[in-house]
């Protein structure tokens, strides 16, 4: 008996345990949804402020709204990290050296940098549909290795500093396989 | 023939550091926060790494936010529990899964490139439901 009682008063407790959930509107408006999952089915929130609270006797469909959602979760809100920050730099055509105009952004992205309390980056190097897929993966990550390089040769710590390439999976600008388009040939600089 | 296994084989060795520990970073941290990691507990400080199965927790006074590996943001406010159940994700093709548990407190959530990529890759689990993530951002409370 003397063990039950612990596992009973556990039960009670999950039992009436809620769960609140309220969807936050979209900065640029894009579809957003999350789905909320227990033993009696789906609730889906896709509209901004769109709620529920739910226990184990009943689910609360309700608006929620900015005021509330301050005055709730605050505290959790402004303990959010910064958001990313992105620099795009260019690159001739299968060549890893970083054009001659895209060096003020990467000046501001070091700015950015030095100007965060924590910040990691992230190298992403990205090619042109001109090519295979094997060899724009490796064309991807030498122009994102070349990228961290330089930032690391200008302060930042190598620690902090991640490359990596997607190759030919996320062209700027869409285009049939083999053109040459320069908006594609790049490397992000995510600060974060 | 011989050079397609050794590139597959180096392919899979440099995907390795982004399985080992480091899957978050902390940004912020205010007042009580703390990691539970492998039977011992310490104190977040930003810069920190968080790693899979840590249990961050916040204090009466505490609130932390983390960013993870894929750009997910969590922000945790204050007497919260939040486990890091498992959390993988591939830098090339963004493919990835990330669970994690809030049993108590407020969190607040932009999903990252896994949920992006990957529609209910991400979960959220609390007590009483499972939250599968297709947009950005919501917040979530357990009492």
């Amino acid at each position: 008996m003397t063990r039950a009682a612990p596992v009973a008063f556990a039960l009670a407790l999950g039992a009436c345990s809620s769960t609140t959930v309220v969807l936050l509107p979209e900065p640029d408006g894009r579809p957003t949804a999350v789905t909320v999952t227990d033993a009696r089915g789906d609730v889906v929130l896709d509209q901004p402020y769109a709620a529920v609270r739910r226990n184990a006797l009943r689910t609360e469909p309700y608006a929620s709204n900015a005021d509330e959602v301050k005055r709730e979760f605050g505290a959790a809100l402004a303990a959010q990290p910064p958001r990313e920050k992105r620099f795009t730099l260019h690159f001739p055509e299968g060549r890893d050296e970083i054009a001659d105009e895209s060096r003020a952004e990467l000046d501001a992205a070091l700015a950015e940098i030095a100007s965060r309390a924590v910040a990691d980056v992230l190298v992403v190097g990205h090619t042109d549909l001109v090519g295979s897929g094997p060899l724009n993966d490796a064309l991807a990550k030498q122009r994102a290795d070349a990228v961290r390089a330089e930032l690391i040769r200008r302060g930042v710590a190598a620690s902090a500093v991640q490359a990596s390439g997607r190759g030919s999976r996320e062209p700027a600008v869409a285009t049939a396989p083999g053109v040459a388009e320069p908006r594609n040939r790049r490397v992000e600089i995510v600060v974060r | 023939m011989t050079r397609a296994p050794l590139a597959a084989l180096a392919f899979a060795l440099a995907a390795l550091p982004a399985l080992a520990a480091d899957i978050g970073q902390v940004k912020t941290a205010a007042g009580a926060v703390m990691i539970d990691r492998a039977g011992t507990t310490i104190a977040a400080k930003p810069g920190m790494h968080v790693e899979t199965s840590d249990v961050v927790r916040t204090g009466a006074d505490g609130s932390v936010g983390i960013t993870m590996n894929d750009n997910a943001l969590l922000a945790l406010g204050p007497n919260s529990v939040l486990a890091l159940d498992s959390f993988a994700f591939d830098t090339t093709t963004y493919q990835g899964k990330f669970d994690a548990t809030l049993s108590k407190g407020s969190l607040a959530v932009v999903s990252g490139k896994i949920a992006k990529q990957s529609p209910d890759a991400m979960k959220v689990r609390t007590p009483a439901s499972v939250l599968g993530v297709r947009g950005t951002e919501f917040v979530v409370k357990v009492d």
